[in-house]
């Protein structure tokens, strides 16, 4: 029987010739990685070694990555001890993979995998965080996990006990509009398919309009697989999936690719066409009550904010730079944006993205999660309003539970950043 | 038997459960005080200990969605409360194994506040109306990880089972 993408890494992993869908299997990590709550993995691991007599050990130093991105540079002392524990342990273990609060190799952890070339086709990648299914842009398995699991695979180097999900295979036709992108399709999917309707799945996808997509694109719908549940989005390896690894995250060698067999097994099959698709935005407070944007126009908004893991790339500044340039920030309207690493950073900073943000009266933040959970800066008022590209609006995510969030695309929230109400970039900014 | 102490919706993330801006709390024994903290009546009665221990919160489809984040975990099991719904999160659910947290998936369930619930090894009876609704079974994966106490256990028998084999 054919196996799906995420079944044949899973069997490879787990030193088995095939696993189907609901089989039980231990595979082996080959990256595993944290972020600021390393803290408490620390913690976790330690415990295990507690009463054994043996000397605590970390299976694979060479395979642990740890990116500080939620809170930096530090909100509080809290933290900022947290962070201190976390240098001294990466010091003493020999993580390598480690990056500090920097401006060269520092940024939000789902872009500094990529971008340095720790994620290769075929990998089994355990992250701290849900949006590890990002990873699955470059033909990765590619999943979240709990502090204490990953405690568990410091110590053993393996995932315990994961049942093979079954896959959705979502196979996306048409060109997209200008201004419409991967962004607007992966919210129209959760929409159709509720924040539940890949609980325990596997998203991969196919079609001309994903073989189109940058990777960048890719790590957008790969990201947002999370929110309608998905253990993992895939997109199988491809010409493109090369070329990000050799131009891009500078890997030399042989790349296996990571395709799925012709007779493979899929639980579903989703067709969507995306050639007539509108920008989408999710409204508050779920991700999944998405609407095409010309339901909601006109709604007031308070701040924009452009970034995160999952909009916060170089073709995303440059979507949203080309909107801006030469215009401004509404009066009453607030434009926070943070890119997502320290190298997007210098690169927009070249092209003069960085220049036209400021220059319409945006505040460009340093790289880093910024005020995509609300711990850290650029919390809202209460009653406040954002429209954001970032990937969730539960109520409170933004920091106040009073507070509103809308969810959409760079297009559509540099355009509303001009007008003060959300807009539809494709009618154009008055 | 145990009352429902709080009845939620569908989708209730674990940013309601545990706001993020609380997250450089991390340790079990710190992350109680901020459980449910935007929902400032329930937890004041959670920190005055007003709310005995098996307590059930009742919650609809996808319970604890949204972020990997264990203190949403660990803020529950710090307060002994059972967690009741239709369906869980996957991450969610997988931490509450690791860490202990009692949770059911009740097919359907239906229960208010105040409510007296029963749980048995098959279903879950609501006392006070009478209903009775289905368990979905543990996965036998997870199961041997509860039965061993929990992860920290789990993982623990397994170093010193590879360190006996060599
Ligand atoms: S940018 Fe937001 S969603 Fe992405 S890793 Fe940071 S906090 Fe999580």
């Amino acid at each position: 029987m054919g196996m799906t993408v995420a079944e044949k890494i899973l069997a490879r992993a787990s030193g088995l010739a095939s696993v189907k869908a609901g089989d039980v299997v231990e595979p082996k990590v080959d990256l595993a990685m944290s972020h600021e709550n390393a803290a408490l993995v620390i913690n976790q691991f330690l415990e295990v070694f507690q009463g054994t007599g043996v000397k605590p050990k970390i299976w694979d130093p060479s395979k642990v990555t740890i990116i500080f991105d939620h809170r930096v540079p530090a909100e509080s002392p809290k933290t900022a001890s947290n962070q201190k524990k976390v240098r001294e342990f990466v010091a003493s273990n020999g993580i390598d993979r480690f990056h500090d609060i920097r401006g060269d190799v520092g940024g939000i952890c789902h872009q500094i995998l990529p971008e340095s070339g720790y994620v290769r086709p075929g990998n089994v990648v355990a992250g701290t965080d849900s949006h590890t299914t990002s990873h699955g842009a470059l033909s990765a398995f590619a999943f979240g996990i709990g502090a204490t699991e990953m405690a568990s695979v410091w110590v053993l180097g393996t995932a315990l006990n994961v049942e093979v999900p079954p896959t959705i295979k979502v196979v996306v036709k048409g060109r997209f509009r200008k201004f419409v992108g991967p962004k607007d399709l992966i919210l129209h999917l959760i929409g159709k398919i509720s924040a539940q309707g890949a609980n325990f799945k596997v998203l991969e996808f196919h079609g001309s309009t994903v073989r189109a997509m940058s990777t960048s694109g890719r790590l957008v719908i790969c990201n947002m697989s999370v929110e309608a549940g998905a253990t993992a989005g895939i997109v199988p390896a491809d010409r493109e999936t090369i070329r990000y690894l050799r131009k891009e995250a500078g890997i030399k060698g042989e790349i296996e690719l990571a395709a799925p067999d012709r007779d493979a097994v899929y639980e579903q099959v989703m067709k969507i066409d995306v050639s007539k698709l509108e920008p989408q935005v999710a409204c508050p407070h779920t991700v999944d009550n998405v609407k095409p944007v010309a339901s909601v126009i006109g709604t007031k908004i308070n701040q924009v904010v452009i970034g995160s893991c999952t909009n916060g790339r170089l073709d995303d500044l440059e979507i949203a730079a080309t909107i801006l340039k030469g215009k401004k920030v509404a009066q009453k309207t607030r434009m926070l944006v943070f890119p997502a690493s320290g190298r997007i950073y210098a690169q927009a900073l070249a092209k003069g993205y960085i220049g036209t943000f400021m220059k319409a009266g945006a505040v460009v933040m340093n790289p880093g999660c910024g005020p995509c959970l609300g711990v850290h800066e650029g919390a809202l008022g209460d009653g406040e309003v954002a429209l954001s590209t970032t990937n969730r609006n539960f109520k409170g995510r933004m920091g106040n539970p009073k507070s509103e969030v809308y969810l959409c695309s760079p297009a559509v929230a540099a355009a509303s950043a001009i007008t003060g109400v959300i807009t539809n970039p494709r009618k154009g900014v008055r | 038997m145990a009352s429902v102490v709080l009845k939620l919706g569908d989708d209730i993330s674990t940013d309601v459960i545990y706001p993020g801006r609380y997250m450089a709390t991390v340790l079990p024994t710190e992350t109680p005080q901020f459980a449910f903290a935007d929902h400032a009546e329930f937890n004041a009665k959670l920190k005055a200990k007003q709310i005995p221990a098996g307590s059930i919160i009742v919650g609809g489809k996808n319970f604890g969605c949204g972020s990997s984040r264990e203190q949403a975990v660990s803020t529950l099991k710090g307060h002994d409360l059972i967690i009741v719904a239709e369906s869980f999160a996957r991450i969610f659910l997988q931490n509450s194994i690791n860490l202990g947290l009692r949770t059911v998936a009740a097919t359907g369930i239906e229960a208010a506040e105040g409510d007296e619930l029963e749980i048995g090894g098959e279903e879950v009876i609501n006392a006070t109306t009478g209903k009775r609704f289905r368990i979905e079974p543990l996965p036998k994966a997870r199961q041997a990880i509860v039965d061993a106490g929990g992860l920290i256990a789990y993982t623990r028998k397994r170093l010193l089972e590879r360190m006996r084999a060599g």
